[in-house]
């Protein structure tokens, strides 16, 4: 009997143990508020230089300079169920001048450049679910500038594998957009506006939708390297030339650019990162593009980044770009004034061009200048040209604040 | 050509992993090492869309968005 009411006694000792145990683990897995995990700041200058201008044909000046800035705020909770969700926010916005864009309405504007300001702002929502290694979200972007308003809208889901080695991702969106078409002065049917503040004429609208669907593969092949392969086909329909842009023919007339008014596009893609050694990355991309205007492009871009100490690298760049023209591009005054459809926009001409430069970034743990929160700061500096004649040149300052 | 060099090196790469575990992911897990675009090249990849006519399949656009190419 005793030995009865010890072995009950004990197993009772037990069990309580093991119900305080579970209600600590409970007590383990409550959820977490919204915190602000990082904010980053960009800043960026490009400038560019040539004598291709789509505006006036083909020829005549490309110069233009963009000062661009953003600021993208990533937030997280964990809910009940212990699924962390990321809430990310960003605010863009370039301010530009163009001289080619002079030259839509050349009789009126005097001074040598145009200006616009253009504002696009996103919000994203993911949830990541450890137990069943899946990641679902959608995100919402939006962009204005004078001539061109845009609603996008995005839904993305990926699942990895057990030991988080593969992930395979899909990510499917459309965008909304509206040109207002201002064409050149010279070509505006009578009552027709020219969009400028105090020109209460009527200028069109016209869309342009544009929907993409991104599969992405993911895998970590050895402690040193790690491949992605994606595969993007886009779809375009809508007002797709860019009403300004002036095509002249061989009998001497000219109108305004005129395109299909749709556009299938394939490219796909793969990266590459690999460690070699206790100091250098090795990163590259390859792109293969396909369209059903006849282009064809090829795109590697490579990069070296070197740590010189643990909290500082540097990494040098250099990216290739090789495409063909689409079927229905010809130089200034080249154009059959029979043909359906022509543009002498060079930007998508048939040529190769060069990107080179170099970063430096500083990641030190104690923040930078003694700044706790001041994470990393990286400046950037690259040299594009194109065997068009074209010339930029492009300088990015990148802060993480943490 | 193109396509089937691409297809090739999935192939290669999915048939030749290791197993790598949480603890062994330190070069992995370095932020160089991210699969995907630099934030600094954010505005780069701007320029790409109005400069050339190729675009998608770099984490960046891939058609619309924007009155670019």
């Amino acid at each position: 009997m005793k030995k009865i009411i010890v072995t009950v006694g004990l197993l009772a000792g037990l069990l309580k143990g093991a119900h305080a145990q579970t209600t600590n683990e409970k007590e383990t897995y409550q959820k977490r508020k919204l915190k602000l995990e990082e904010v980053n700041l960009l800043s960026s200058y490009y400038g560019q230089d040539g004598n291709n201008s789509a505006v006036t044909g083909g020829i005549g000046t490309e110069k233009l300079g963009d000062f661009a800035n953003s600021i993208d705020l990533k937030l997280s909770f964990i809910d009940r169920k212990s699924r962390q969700h990321n809430i990310n926010a960003d605010f863009n916005i370039d301010y530009y001048t163009s001289a080619s864009s002079d030259n839509i309405d050349p009789l009126t504007v005097s001074s040598a450049s145009k200006s616009d300001t253009h504002v696009y702002p996103s919000l994203s929502w993911s949830m990541k679910d450890d137990a069943t290694h899946t990641t679902r979200g959608i995100s919402y972007s939006y962009s204005t500038e004078y001539d061109y308003h845009s609603n996008g809208i995005n839904f993305n889901y990926s699942k990895s594998s057990k030991d988080n080695n593969r992930e395979f991702s899909l990510k499917a969106g459309a965008f909304f957009d509206m040109w207002t078409a201002i064409l050149p002065a010279e070509l505006r049917p009578a009552g027709y506006g020219s969009a400028a503040e105090d020109d209460r004429d009527p200028v069109a609208h016209k869309p342009r939708n544009s929907y993409n669907l991104a599969l992405s593969l993911s895998q970590i092949v050895n402690k040193r390297l790690q491949v992605l392969f994606t595969v993007e086909p886009a779809f375009q329909q809508g007002l797709l030339s860019t009403p300004y842009h002036r095509v002249y023919f061989t009998d001497g007339s000219h109108t305004v650019e005129k395109l299909p008014g749709s556009r299938f596009k394939l490219p796909i893609g793969a990266r590459v990162s690999y460690f070699l050694g206790d100091r250098l990355i090795l990163r590259g991309f390859y792109r293969f593009y396909a369209d059903n205007w006849g282009m064809i492009a090829h795109t590697l871009n490579f990069e070296a980044s070197y740590k010189l100490t643990p909290f500082v690298s540097v990494s040098p760049f250099y990216r290739f770009n090789d495409q063909t023209a689409v079927r229905y591009f010809k130089a200034y005054g080249k154009h059959n004034p029979t043909a359906k459809y022509y543009t002498s926009d060079y930007d998508i001409s048939g040529f190769t061009s060069h990107f080179i430069g170099a970063g430096i970034r500083l990641a030190p743990p104690g923040g930078l200048f003694g700044i706790k929160h001041w994470n990393a700061v990286e400046l950037r500096y690259g040299h594009y040209l194109r065997t068009t004649g074209m010339v930029g040149n492009s300088v990015t300052l990148a802060m993480k604040l943490k | 050509m193109a396509k089937g060099l691409i297809l090739f090196s999935v192939v290669a790469s999915l048939s030749s992993c290791v197993t790598v575990k949480e603890y062994q992911k330190s070069r992995i897990n370095d932020s160089e090492m991210e699969l995907s675009a630099r934030k600094s090249e954010k505005f780069e990849q701007s320029f790409y869309l109005y400069r050339e006519g190729a675009s998608g399949a770099n984490g960046g656009k891939s058609g619309g968005g924007c009155g670019c190419n």
